[in-house]
C-alpha cells in the first residue's frame, strides 16, 4: 500500500500535465521502454561517439589498409572496463562493411578469452568460424597439432593480391596470455608479420600492463600498436551524454510525445537535484555502464500513470545503486550476533587489528553480560558458538589462514571484515536495539 | 485492486501473486518494473542478496511461474562443477518446450560449447525475442546469494550486476508469517499469542524463518497441553507461559543446537513433562578412561596450558619462587586459555606424569600405548609429521570443563596446578 501511495505522490504533478495525452500513452510508453531498454541493456548507446574520434580514425585506417590494400597488421585496444572498446570496434566494423569490396571478401574470426580457455578450444573455434575443410557442421576433426598445421599452411599459402583478408578479434586478450607457451598468440602474430594472406590481429583488453605479460618472442612479433581508450570527458560533457542517452530519436511514432519527452529531459538536466545525483555518480565512476544502470533503474518507474521521468526517480535509483550491502546484512542479524560483532570491534581496538579467536570473543561477551547487561540473557557457550558460525557463513568474519583441520574451532584465528565506522552506522539503524548494547558499542569496558 | 500495476499481466494474476507473497510487496513490485514487458530487454545480470530464508528463492520462483516467463532454475550447491552447471541449464532449457521428453541429457564440456548449444536451443524454440531468465541475446542471469557482491567481484572487473537487497523480516512481519501456519483446530489469536511467546525467547538468538517455523511446530503440542487437559482456558496466558517457559529454554540448548533430533524431542514431550535427562550429542563425547589414561590426559592438559618455565614451580618439591610481574598478570592476551593449547614434547608429558601420580610409574609399553589411544580418541592431537619417531609433539584438545570433570573423578585439584589461575 505504501509504495502505491508514494507513486501517486510523484505522479500527481505529471498526471495533471499529461491528462490530455492519456489515450495514446499505453502504446507510446511501451515503445519508449523498448527503445531505451535496448539502448541501456544491450550496450547500443545512442548518438555519436564522444571523445574517441582520434581512436576511431586510427582503427578505421588500420582496417582499411588490411581489407583494401592487403597489409597485415596487429593492434591492441586498451581501456578500463566500460570505456567502449567493443563498441568502438563494432562501429568501425559496421562502417567498413558498407564498402562492397570488403563485405564480400573479409573473413572474421571472433574469439573470447572467457570462452576459449585453452589453445585447443581456440583452434577448434577458429576452424569452425572459418568453415575450413576439417569442419563438418559443428564438429571439428583432428588433433590440436593437426589443426594448427592445417591452419598455418592455409594461411601461408595465400598472397596479398588474391586471397581474402582475415581479421582475428580477440576479446579479453589478457586471458589468452595465460595459455601454455602462448602458442596461439605466437602463431597469430607470426603470421601477421610474414607477407602472405593479409591477416590482422586485434586484441581488446582492460589491463594496462598487458605488454609485460607477453613473452619476449611474442612481444617482438607484435607491432606495438596500441590504441588507448580513456574516459577523458569532464562533468559538462557527462551531462551532455546524459541528455543524449535519454532523448528519443526523431523518427519515433508520436511526434508530440517525443517533443514533450525531450523537453522533459532538458529540464531534468537543468534541475539541481538531478545535477547533484549525477555529480555524485560521476565522482564514483565515469564510465557509461554505471550511468546506464542508473538510467535503467529510473526508467523502470516510467509507466502510463507516470509517463515522464522525474528527479525523484533518479534520486531513488541513485540510492539503490549506492547502498552499503554489508550494512544491510548487519541490519538483519540477531541481537546476539550484533553483540558478538561489538565484542570483536572492541578487541580490534584494544589489540590494534590483530586476529582473534572465538574464545577471546566469548570472554569479552561474558564481561559485558556480567557487568553491564540487563536485557541480555546469559546464553550458553554452544548457542554463542552457533551465532559465531553464522557470522562465518555470512563471510563477515574470515579465518586468517584458511580452514585448518588441526586447530580446534574455538581457537582458530579470525579477522573481522567490517570496520568500526560501518558497525556504528549500522547500529544507528538497527531496529529495536537494546540500549545497553548500544552503550556498550560506544564505550568499551575499561580494564579494571 | 492489486498493489502491483503492470500493463502486460492481467489483474487476476497480480492479485494471486500478492496473496502468495506476504510482506514482500515492495520487492515484487520492484522486480516487476525491472522485468518490463516480455519482449523488452532487461538488465543482463541481477544480483539479489539477503539473509537465509528471507524469501529470495521463494519469491523468484513464484514470480517467474505465475507470470509464466521462460526460466531455468539451477542450485549451485548441487551443480558445483562448471560442467554440471552448464548441462543442467541446457537440459532444463530443452525441457521448457517439450513436456513429453523428460530425462533428455545434453552433454556439454566447456563454456564455449555451452554458448553454441544455448544459441541453437534458443533459435529452435523461437524464444529469440523473449527474455530468458538465467552475448548478444536477450538473457538475464539472476544470482541469489547470502554473501554480498563485493566478495564475489573478480580481480579485473566484470559487467556489474544490478544488486537488489531483500531486507530481513521485522519482528512484526515474522509474527504475521508464522501466524499464517496455524493449525485449524485452534483459533488464530491463540496461535498468535503462542508465536509471541516463542519469538520473545528465540528472537534475540535467531531470526531465520525456517528455524523458527520448525521450533513453532515442535513445541506447539506442549503449549496446548494445559488446554487439552482442561487445566486452563485458551485465554489464560500466565499459566500457559509458566508451562512452556522452561520447555522453550531447554529447547534452545538441545533442538536448536541439533543436539537431539526432533523425533527424540517429540518422544520426550509425550513421555513425561520433565525434559531433564536428555542425552545430547555432545554428551557422548564423555568416555570412561582407565586410571593412568586419566592422569596422562591431565598431564597433557597441564603441559599444553602451562608455559614450560613454570614447570619447576609446580612439580618440584623444592622450588624457587618465580617472578611474575604485575604487568604480565594483567595482560590477558597471554592467558593461555584464550590462545589455545600449545604443543609439548613427549618427554615433558612423562615428566609431569611422574610427578603428579602418587605411586611409581614405570615407562612401559602400556603407558605409551595409552598415549596413542588418547590420540585416536582425538583427546590429544599429534603435531608435526607422522614419521618423526624420536621427538613426537602433542597438543591437548579438551576443554576446561571436561578436564575438571575428569580430575574430580581421581581427586586431583587441577586448578591449583594451572598457571592462569594463580
Amino acid at each position: 500500500m505504501l509504495l502505491k501511495m508514494q507513486r501517486c505522490d510523484f505522479s500527481a504533478m505529471s498526471k495533471r500535465k499529461s491528462k490530455e495525452n492519456s489515450s495514446a500513452n499505453g502504446e507510446c510508453i511501451s515503445q519508449v521502454q523498448r527503445i531505451l531498454r535496448e539502448r541501456f541493456c544491450h550496450q547500443c548507446p545512442n548518438g555519436k561517439l564522444f571523445g574517441v574520434e582520434l581512436q576511431y580514425k586510427h582503427l578505421l585506417e588500420l582496417l582499411k589498409r588490411t581489407t583494401i590494400y592487403g597489409e597485415s597488421n596487429s593492434a591492441l585496444i586498451i581501456g578500463p572496463r566500460g570505456s567502449g572498446k567493443t563498441m568502438l570496434l563494432n562501429r568501425v566494423l559496421k562502417e567498413i562493411m558498407e564498402i562492397k569490396q570488403v563485405r564480400e571478401n573479409l573473413l572474421q574470426v571472433h574469439l573470447n578469452g572467457l570462452l576459449q580457455t585453452n589453445d585447443k578450444i581456440a583452434l577448434k573455434e577458429i576452424a569452425r568460424q572459418l568453415q575450413m575443410e576439417n569442419v563438418v557442421g559443428d564438429k571439428v576433426f583432428g588433433s590440436f597439432s593437426e589443426n594448427l598445421v592445417f591452419l598455418l599452411e592455409a594461411l601461408k599459402k595465400g598472397d596479398r593480391n588474391s586471397s581474402c583478408p582475415v581479421l582475428f578479434i580477440l576479446d579479453e586478450f589478457d586471458l589468452f596470455v595465460h595459455h601454455k607457451n602462448q602458442t596461439l598468440l605466437y602463431n597469430l602474430f607470426d603470421i601477421s608479420q610474414s607477407a602472405q594472406t593479409p591477416v590482422t590481429v586485434i586484441g581488446l583488453t582492460c589491463r594496462q600492463d598487458i605488454l609485460e605479460l607477453l613473452e619476449k618472442r611474442v612481444k617482438s612479433r607484435f607491432s606495438h600498436r596500441q590504441i588507448y581508450l580513456i574516459n577523458s570527458f569532464d562533468f559538462k560533457q557527462y551531462l551532455k551524454i546524459f541528455k543524449e542517452q535519454l532523448c528519443l530519436p526523431a523518427e519515433f511514432l508520436d511526434k508530440s510525445f517525443t517533443q514533450k519527452w525531450n523537453k522533459n529531459v532538458q529540464s531534468l538536466s537543468e534541475d539541481k537535484t538531478v545535477q547533484d545525483v549525477l555529480q555524485n555518480h560521476f565522482h564514483c565512476s565515469k564510465d557509461l555502464r554505471s550511468l546506464h544502470m542508473l538510467l535503467m533503474l529510473a526508467l523502470s518507474n516510467v509507466m502510463v500513470s507516470h509517463p515522464f521521468m522525474t528527479g525523484s526517480d533518479l534520486l531513488e535509483a541513485s540510492k539503490m545503486c549506492r547502498m552499503d550491502s554489508k550494512a544491510n546484512i548487519v541490519h538483519g542479524l540477531s541481537v546476539l550476533e550484533v553483540c558478538l560483532i561489538i565484542a570483536m570491534k572492541h578487541l580490534n581496538e584494544v589489540y590494534e587489528g590483530e586476529p582473534f579467536n572465538f574464545q577471546m570473543v566469548y570472554n569479552e561477551f561474558q564481561k559485558f553480560i556480567q557487568r553491564r547487561a540487563h536485557s541480555m540473557y546469559n546464553f550458553e557457550k554452544p548457542v554463542v558458538m552457533t551465532a559465531f558460525e553464522h557470522l562465518i557463513q555470512l563471510e563477515l568474519i574470515k579465518p586468517v589462514d584458511g580452514p585448518s583441520v588441526r586447530a580446534q574451532r574455538e581457537y582458530q584465528l579470525m579477522k573481522l571484515l567490517l570496520d568500526s565506522n560501518q558497525i556504528m552506522e549500522a547500529l544507528q539503524v538497527y531496529p529495536n536495539c537494546p540500549t545497553d548494547v548500544k552503550q556498550w558499542a560506544t564505550s568499551s569496558l575499561s580494564w579494571l | 485492486m492489486p498493489n502491483f500495476e503492470h500493463p502486460e499481466y492481467p489483474e487476476a494474476t497480480l492479485l494471486h501473486l500478492e496473496s502468495v507473497v506476504p510482506c514482500r510487496e515492495s520487492q515484487v513490485s520492484q522486480l516487476l518494473s525491472i522485468f518490463g514487458e516480455r519482449q523488452h530487454f532487461s538488465f543482463p545480470s541481477i544480483f539479489i542478496y539477503g539473509h537465509t530464508s528471507s524469501g529470495k528463492t521463494y519469491v523468484m520462483q513464484t514470480l517467474l511461474e505465475t507470470l509464466e516467463l521462460p526460466h531455468v532454475f539451477v542450485n549451485c550447491a548441487e551443480c558445483f562443477t562448471s560442467r554440471l552447471l552448464l548441462e543442467e541449464i541446457l537440459t532444463q532449457l530443452r525441457s521448457l518446450s517439450s513436456e513429453d521428453k523428460p530425462g533428455f541429457h545434453v552433454s556439454c564440456d566447456t563454456f564455449n560449447d555451452f554458448i553454441r548449444l544455448f544459441k541453437q536451443e534458443i533459435n529452435a524454440q523461437g524464444l529469440q525475442n523473449q527474455t530468458v531468465y538465467i552475448t548478444d541475446r536477450n538473457v538475464t542471469v539472476v544470482f541469489l546469494s547470502e554473501i554480498v557482491w563485493e566478495l564475489f567481484r573478480p580481480n579485473t572487473g566484470c559487467l556489474e550486476p544490478l544488486t537488489l537487497y531483500f531486507p530481513d523480516y521485522s519482528i512484526g512481519n515474522l509474527q504475521k508469517i508464522l501466524s499464517h501456519y496455524h493449525p485449524p483446530e485452534y483459533s488464530a489469536d491463540f496461535y498468535a499469542a503462542y508465536i509471541n511467546i516463542l519469538l520473545g525467547v528465540f528472537y534475540t538468538v535467531c531470526r531465520d524463518l525456517k528455524e523458527l517455523r520448525h521450533l513453532a511446530a515442535l513445541n506447539f503440542a506442549k503449549y496446548c497441553e494445559p488446554v487439552v487437559r482442561g487445566e486452563a482456558s485458551e485465554r489464560d496466558t500466565r499459566r500457559l507461559w509458566k508451562n512452556i517457559e522452561s520447555h522453550l529454554k531447554k529447547a534452545m540448548q538441545t533442538v536448536y543446537l541439533r543436539e537431539i533430533s526432533s523425533s527424540q524431542w517429540a518422544r520426550i514431550q509425550q513421555d513425561d513433562g520433565e525434559p531433564g535427562h536428555l542425552k545430547g550429542l555432545s554428551a557422548h563425547a564423555h568416555v570412561e578412561l582407565p586410571y593412568y589414561s586419566k592422569f596422562l590426559l591431565i598431564a597433557a592438559y597441564l603441559a599444553s596450558y602451562n608455559p614450560a618455565r613454570t614447570d619447576k614451580r609446580f612439580f618440584l618439591k623444592h622450588h624457587g619462587k618465580i617472578k611474575k610481574t604485575n604487568f604480565l598478570k594483567k595482560h590477558e592476551k597471554t592467558s593461555n586459555h584464550l590462545l589455545g593449547p600449545k604443543p609439548f614434547p613427549l618427554d615433558r608429558l612423562l615428566a609431569i606424569l611422574y610427578s603428579i601420580v602418587d605411586n611409581k610409574v614405570a615407562p612401559t609399553a602400556n603407558i605409551f600405548s595409552q598415549i596413542t589411544s588418547l590420540v585416536t580418541l582425538q583427546l590429544l592431537t599429534l603435531v608435526g609429521h607422522d614419521d618423526q619417531l624420536d621427538g613426537p609433539k602433542y597438543k591437548c584438545t579438551v576443554s576446561l570443563d571436561f578436564i575438571r570433570a575428569i580430575a574430580r573423578t581421581v581427586n586431583f585439584d587441577i586448578i591449583k596446578y594451572l598457571y592462569d589461575f594463580l
